[in-house]
């Protein structure tokens, strides 16, 4: 069954809330970690439902109403969400107000808004949507998680719109806390020149991109999403390679049908090696493109690769930012996502032309 | 798509038995596991009873074999306890036989570290070892690699209904053909965060929790760690194996009526129930024991007993729920209470509602007070209801052929 990408909202540290524009507009920044560019709120919640909204739940809602509107629908089949960290800010403010007042003299509001699953209910909330709501949490198998979810729904016939959404938020703590054991830059980095920093770890982000999964083609679709899978604790490069060889070959196609590579190469070169090692070994012919000097690391960047390979295809563009390597003149037909976390959880995600 | 999803192993930790055999004792002897806390540090720890499993940090340490330096939270050890008998019991040698997945669920991770060494994340680096193992998905990737998963891992967080919604997921998995076989459940330990979290939310009973009971006044906390192995049946079948029952229906419905308070029509709890049947091919009057969830909370109980008015009518099925021994073990109870469901087909056998006396005056429904061995369980459904208005349910059924 044909599976397509309708409808795509996307809040990230770059000018993604319009579509109007993909990547025209780059923002430069010098800073520990990224942050989204947030949108004027009160423009799509109401200001009593706002005022009781983390960053992360507004962000959320945010991109999922911009998604749907741009698909068309009103109400969702389904609402598959996936958070590495979830609602940081709201776990933090619980937790330390527990630590500094002794656990006495607590307010539940952050405790209840901790959820990992707040974004997926408050959307359902807002909308009145009865409908299936589920909230995967694994890293970087996160959004990838949800996106299956909702391809199997879709294939088991139990909906023909699904709304699946992928967001991690940001903070001073959780930035420092992982900085200090080097998952993170511990100094200013500029993210067009991220490759070349050779601090260790990544340079952080955040961002929530949420899109519309259909069975049914329109006028709005971007692309075909083909296929998903995850693989677990590799034992070496090779056990990679075949991997992602098996996969590609599941639908058919063969390496070399892959016009774009997306990877999420990060700046920490420890492991953006892995990477090269791929793309050198099973795509030597492919164009190679990267994003996370558009949006930072977080465990649902692919979310992000899935927007901006989405818009490649549908505007048979790949912007000069994403750029890595280049090296065809032909249409893009095929593009496979790959990300990977620190040699641990590795995801490959295929966008094919509609 | 014809497959169809046999458990065939169980794992479980509780406050009512550290494996299946004490567990099951527990249950037929109607000993619950809630009392004062020894081993959670907490300044309310005088003040409640929770359902807290009798060993420490060090003794899960030991007892796995886990080298004294390695930063493993209380929550990630309780799941590899449970997993790893699931898998025994399942009498599986070689894991990568067949494509084989793992799915937990948890709602605090790796918390019961976090908020003892929170304020050394910040200042200095006496734990930095702890800070990577805070997120959720931290006890999956160390049952993973317990285990020697490879082909497929993930986690779920819908708050108290996760675990039901692993298996769900797992059965799916198999049916469409991804997986062969999936070890599915959840976990979650004790921490102070939770348990302030939900006092400051007034929901907890400072006695034993009362479920469906006129005078009750909130739930009691508890921890534990439960998974099931399901496997296809074409699998199942070559094998040799006799399976223990068959996961046969499943559903997640949103209740979306408020973040944490169930409707007053359960709503949400209708329409689980509803589409789980119809997944099953079951009606209603086919369900022979119905675990509910009965958290002991004002507000659950009365919404949950309205859903299950309006769906079996006037013909309430035997029902109960077994929180009075575990006490609500949030992201682990869906699978811990699925476990029960197996085991009550398994062994023909229902469970008493404990510390029930008065039926609720708005319902006029009361649950079951004593094990029942002489009704015939042939199918079993078991609720798990959570904050942002998840609402999941599980049917299991009797093998025929068994």
């Amino acid at each position: 069954m044909d599976i397509y990408i309708n409808g795509l909202g996307n809040i990230s540290p770059q000018n993604t809330i319009s579509s109007d524009n993909f990547l025209t507009d780059i923002n430069e920044v010098n800073e520990k970690y990224m942050q989204v560019v947030q949108p004027v709120y009160k423009e799509y919640i109401s200001p009593k439902a706002l005022r009781r909204m983390s960053k992360i739940v507004r962000m959320g809602v945010v991109s999922a109403q911009i998604a749907m509107k741009e698909a068309g629908i009103d109400m969702p089949d389904a609402i598959n969400t996936g958070t590495g960290m979830g609602c940081q800010a709201d776990t933090e403010k619980f937790l330390k107000s527990m630590l500094d007042n002794n656990e006495s003299m607590l307010n539940p509001s952050a405790f209840i808004q901790s959820t990992h699953n707040t974004i997926g209910g408050s959307i359902a909330l807002g909308l009145g949507c009865n409908n299936y709501n589920m909230a995967y949490v694994h890293r970087t198998f996160s959004y990838e998680s949800a996106l299956l979810d909702s391809m199997m729904l879709i294939e088991e016939g139990q909906g023909n719109n699904i709304l699946v959404g992928g967001f991690d938020e940001i903070t001073e703590e959780s930035y420092q806390i992982r900085a200090r054991i080097n998952l993170f830059k511990n100094s200013a980095c500029n993210n067009l020149n991220v490759l070349n920093d050779n601090q260790p770890g990544a340079l952080a982000g955040e961002g929530a991109v949420f899109s519309v999964v259909s069975n049914d083609k329109t006028e709005n679709s971007y692309c075909k999403i083909k296929g998903i899978d995850m693989f677990f604790n590799p034992d070496n490069q090779e056990e990679i390679d075949t991997r992602i060889n098996d996969f590609i070959s599941r639908y058919n196609l063969s390496a070399n049908d892959i016009d774009l590579v997306i990877v999420g190469k990060n700046g920490d070169k420890e492991y953006d090696v892995i990477y090269d090692n791929v793309c050198n070994a099973v795509f030597p012919e492919s164009d190679i493109a990267i994003y996370k000097n558009l949006c930072g690391e977080f465990d649902t960047s692919s979310a992000f690769a899935v927007w901006a390979g989405s818009n490649i295809i549908k505007r048979q563009d790949i912007p000069e930012v994403m750029q890595h390597s280049k090296k065809r003149d032909g249409k893009i037909r095929n593009i496979l996502i790959y990300n990977q976390h620190r040699n641990v959880n590795h995801s490959v995600i295929l966008l094919s032309e509609c | 798509m014809s497959r169809k999803v046999y458990i065939t192993g169980l794992g479980i930790v509780s406050s009512i038995g550290m494996n299946i055999e004490e567990t099951f004792e527990s249950l037929l002897a109607k000993k619950s596991g809630i009392k004062k806390p020894k081993h959670l540090t907490s300044v309310h720890k005088n003040d409640f009873v929770l359902g807290e499993i009798d060993i420490s940090i060090d003794d899960l340490k030991n007892r796995l074999n886990i080298p004294e330096n390695e930063a493993y939270s209380r929550t990630s050890m309780l799941g590899m306890l449970a997993a790893r008998e699931a898998v025994n019991n399942a009498g599986i040698d070689n894991i990568n036989e067949y494509k084989t997945g793992l799915l937990s669920a948890s709602t605090v991770g790796g918390m019961d570290r976090s908020e003892l060494y929170y304020r050394d994340f910040l200042t200095n680096d006496t734990h930095n070892k702890y800070i990577d193992i805070h997120h959720c998905g931290d006890n999956t990737e160390k049952i993973a690699r317990d285990l020697g998963i490879k082909d497929f891992t993930s986690t779920i967080s819908t708050a108290c209904s996760s675990s039901i919604n692993t298996i769900m997921f797992g059965a799916r998995l198999i049916k469409m053909g991804i997986l062969d076989r999936v070890i599915a459940g959840g976990v979650d330990a004790l921490s102070k965060f939770t348990l302030n979290g939900f006092n400051t939310l007034m929901i907890l009973d400072k006695e034993h929790c009362r479920p469906f009971d006129e005078t009750r006044v909130g739930l009691n906390l508890g921890e534990g760690a439960g998974f099931v192995v399901i496997e296809a049946d074409d699998i199942v079948n070559k094998s040799g194996k006799k399976p223990i029952c068959e996961v046969s229906g499943y559903a997640n419905a949103n209740d979306a009526y408020h973040q944490t308070a169930s409707s007053p029509d359960g709503n949400g709890a209708f329409m689980a129930m509803t589409n789980a049947l119809k997944i099953s091919g079951l009606s209603a009057n086919d369900i022979d024991y119905v675990n509910v969830h009965g958290t002991g909370t004002n507000n659950n109980d009365l919404s949950e007993g309205i859903a299950l008015k309006r769906l079996f009518g006037d013909n309430v099925p035997p029902f109960s729920s077994t929180k009075g021994y575990t006490g609500h073990t949030l992201g682990a109870a869906g699978a811990i209470e699925t476990i029960f469901s197996a085991l009550a087909i398994q062994n023909q056998v229902t469970y008493p509602n404990l510390n029930f006396k008065n039926t609720i005056n708005d319902l006029g429904i009361s649950p079951q007070t004593e094990v029942d061995k002489n009704s015939e369980v042939k199918h079993v459904l078991s609720n798990s209801f959570g904050f942002g208005g998840n609402n999941s349910t599980i049917i299991l059924s009797k093998i025929n052929n068994n």
